[in-house]
């Protein structure tokens, strides 16, 4: 056993783990007595969760805040010097393909955002519960956040210097209609209640389906070449377990506190499931048809990390009277269609994306074909073999006009009725005398919960229509005015450039020309 | 239900019909041709004859589909709001008892998409 001696010289035991853990966890709280405690912790009881004894919250992972610190900075070391390497090194031209790049324009504009928006969130929660295990526990993963935030914004920043739509990504993900999707899911997340936040985005975010998110970009990474995306990913994974564990005890504690709480529970569970499944609709189409190599199918992933994993969890959670989320029959029966649907929401409305979108190759519709053996050729290949035709013949079918977007999770209502994929699945609520649509039973459901809050989305086609999404310099009353390329301009877009074809692209060009810098003498093309 | 909150929470709807200087939101689709991914959103004047939306709108935003010439308008059948609808060309919108933000279908019969796939 090591001694230290402390300023007066006495000789002091250096502290265990459990013990130091305590003394920075417990003994840094205490009862207020200038202020009642209710006013310290606002949002404590309003949601209606019952909780009696905060001691009984347990954090398996006992981190103490230096402890953190130490551990964090070496992974960051590690990170940052594999990233410098993959620059300096032109990494990217060991990619499988420059289509590669467009799941990272996905990732970047879609998905970073929310990661620092997860870092806002758990660092308001870490001030609002009541108990300090949580408080600090939720702290830490604040942290984490940003850092995932940062790490992905230096990473994929090396691409900005090379390739086309990486430039506006956070003024996008303010302004952009898809981009609407996963901001609204956080805004709906973090403007709910402490508790509720926690089952939102501790649990089923992080627990019931990071594994979808995580694993298609970062395995997608792997197989395409990506070091660098690669290696944000694996330093994150070690984060990804602790806040699991945080969500699953964050569940687990409430359910245990009061019997009260289950059906309150319950309720943000089949509500947080179908919004975090609706915004997993974009990571099922980057896993089908954005990587060049393939690692797995939609359906393959939904099996393996939602039906087998998921449906574990589930079972362990029964004890509680927790079933099964309202809508999982239904996201099992559609992972046959989502990806399909959603490629093709975005092939015909590439004019309005930051990215650019292809006709699958006939290779890689036989992938579909072998991958999706009872949908694919029945349904989707003749979408896609009638724009190859009409590519050929110089008329790509551009979609101009804009869609009815789902009043709350903000996708156009592309999805069909459960069982019947020729068909648009279409959801009607009155409240207050105006109409609202929805784009499934599970959103609907939301929509009925909740209408007051519902009524206040901001949807992209609405706004437009509003005359909400023009930029300063344009001009409506210009005889030559033209809505839809104004919309575009104001998104941020380098028109004609990001928002093109993948065929004919700068993208395309470029990396053709330097990757065969590498491999012969002759002059640069690009 | 009403939304959980620690102080009175009431909201104006953001898309009301006065947000859009007065034109109705509609949104159409048309059943068995999934190749158009979602139904359309377009706003239109209440005054605007139905007519008008056969002539001169769905022309710009479903004409790239190969069932698109072959339509007979007089064969459509029609849907508001998942039930039955028989609007009268020659009167507006608001005659034909549209409202904000109805959702209209139409379907052709014999037009079942590319290859009959609903597509
Ligand atoms: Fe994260
Ligand atoms: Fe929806």
């Amino acid at each position: 056993m090591t001694m230290t001696n402390d300023a007066t010289g006495t000789a002091k035991k250096k502290l265990g783990l459990k013990e130091r853990y305590a003394l920075m966890t417990r003994g840094l709280d205490w009862e207020t007595t200038y202020q009642p405690m209710e006013d310290v912790f606002p949002y404590a009881t309003y949601e209606g969760i019952k909780v009696h004894d905060w001691d009984k919250w347990e954090d398996p992972f006992r981190l103490t805040m230096d402890a953190y610190w130490k551990y964090q900075a070496e992974k960051e070391q590690k990170l940052y010097a594999i990233m410098d390497a993959f620059a300096q090194n032109n990494g990217h031209l060991g990619l499988t393909d420059a289509r590669y790049i467009n799941a990272l324009k996905l990732f970047l504009t879609g998905v970073t955002p929310l990661e620092y928006m997860a870092h806002r969130g758990f660092a308001h929660v870490g001030r609002q519960l009541p108990g300090v295990g949580a408080r600090v526990a939720c702290q830490m993963q604040s942290l984490d956040e940003l850092r995932h935030a940062q790490t992905q914004i230096h990473s994929m920043s090396n691409y900005n210097k090379l390739y086309d739509g990486f430039h506006s990504w956070r003024h996008m993900h303010d302004r952009v209609w898809y981009l609407s999707v996963p901001k609204s899911f956080f805004d709906d997340a973090i403007t709910a209640g402490p508790f509720e936040y926690m089952i939102a985005i501790g649990f089923s975010f992080e627990y019931v389906l990071t594994n979808l998110l995580f694993v298609p970009f970062i395995s997608g990474a792997a197989y395409n070449g990506d070091m660098g995306a690669m290696a944000f990913g694996f330093s994150a994974q070690s984060d990804e377990s602790r806040h699991m564990t945080l969500g699953l005890e964050a569940i687990k504690f409430m359910l245990e506190q009061d019997p009260d709480n289950l059906p309150i529970v319950q309720h943000w569970i089949d509500k947080w499931f179908w919004r975090g499944y609706r915004v997993l609709t974009l990571v099922a189409m980057m896993l089908d048809y954005m990587l060049p190599k393939k690692v797995m199918s939609w359906k393959e992933a939904w099996e393996v990390y939602a039906e087998q994993n998921g449906g574990a969890l589930f079972a362990d959670l029964a004890r509680y009277g927790i079933r099964p989320p309202l809508g999982w029959q239904q996201a099992c029966d559609d992972k046959d269609h989502l990806s399909h649907q959603a490629w093709a929401t975005f092939y015909q409305y590439q004019a309005a994306a930051p990215f650019h979108t292809w006709v699958p190759s006939e290779e890689d519709m036989a992938w579909q074909a072998d991958k999706y053996p009872d949908t694919f050729d029945k349904y989707y290949r003749p979408r896609f073999e009638q724009w190859a035709q009409m590519e050929a013949e110089g008329n790509r079918f551009n979609n101009g006009t804009l869609p009815l977007l789902c009043q709350v999770c903000q996708i156009p209502m592309l999805f069909t009725e459960p069982g019947d994929p020729t068909r648009i699945c279409y959801r009607e609520s009155e409240y207050k005398g105006e109409t609202y649509h929805t784009c499934s039973d599970g959103c609907k459901n939301i929509f009925d919960h909740e209408q007051e809050k519902y009524i206040q989305a901001w949807l992209p086609v609405h706004q437009i229509y509003q005359g909400n999404c023009f930029g300063p310099d344009a001009d409506p009353t210009s005889p030559d005015f033209n809505p839809l390329l104004e919309v575009i301009k104001w998104y941020g877009y380098n028109v004609g450039v990001d928002n093109r074809p993948y065929e004919g692209s700068e993208d395309q060009t470029n990396f053709r020309a330097w990757k065969q810098q590498t491999t012969s003498n002759a002059p640069a093309a690009g | 239900m009403a939304v959980k909150a620690v102080k009175e929470y009431v909201f104006a709807p953001m898309d009301t019909q006065e947000k859009l200087h007065g034109a109705q939101l509609t949104y159409i689709g048309w059943i068995d041709h999934l190749m158009f991914c979602a139904p359309f959103a377009f706003p239109f004047p209440p005054d605007m004859p139905f007519g008008a939306i056969l002539e001169a709108v769905l022309p710009g935003s479903f004409g790239q589909h190969p069932d698109f010439a072959q339509i007979d308008w007089s064969q459509a059948e029609w849907t508001k709001g998942g039930r039955p609808f028989h609007p009268d060309p020659a009167k507006s919108l608001a005659e034909n008892g549209m409202r904000h933000k109805d959702s209209l279908t139409f379907r052709i019969p014999g037009l079942t998409g590319i290859k009959g796939t609903s597509s």
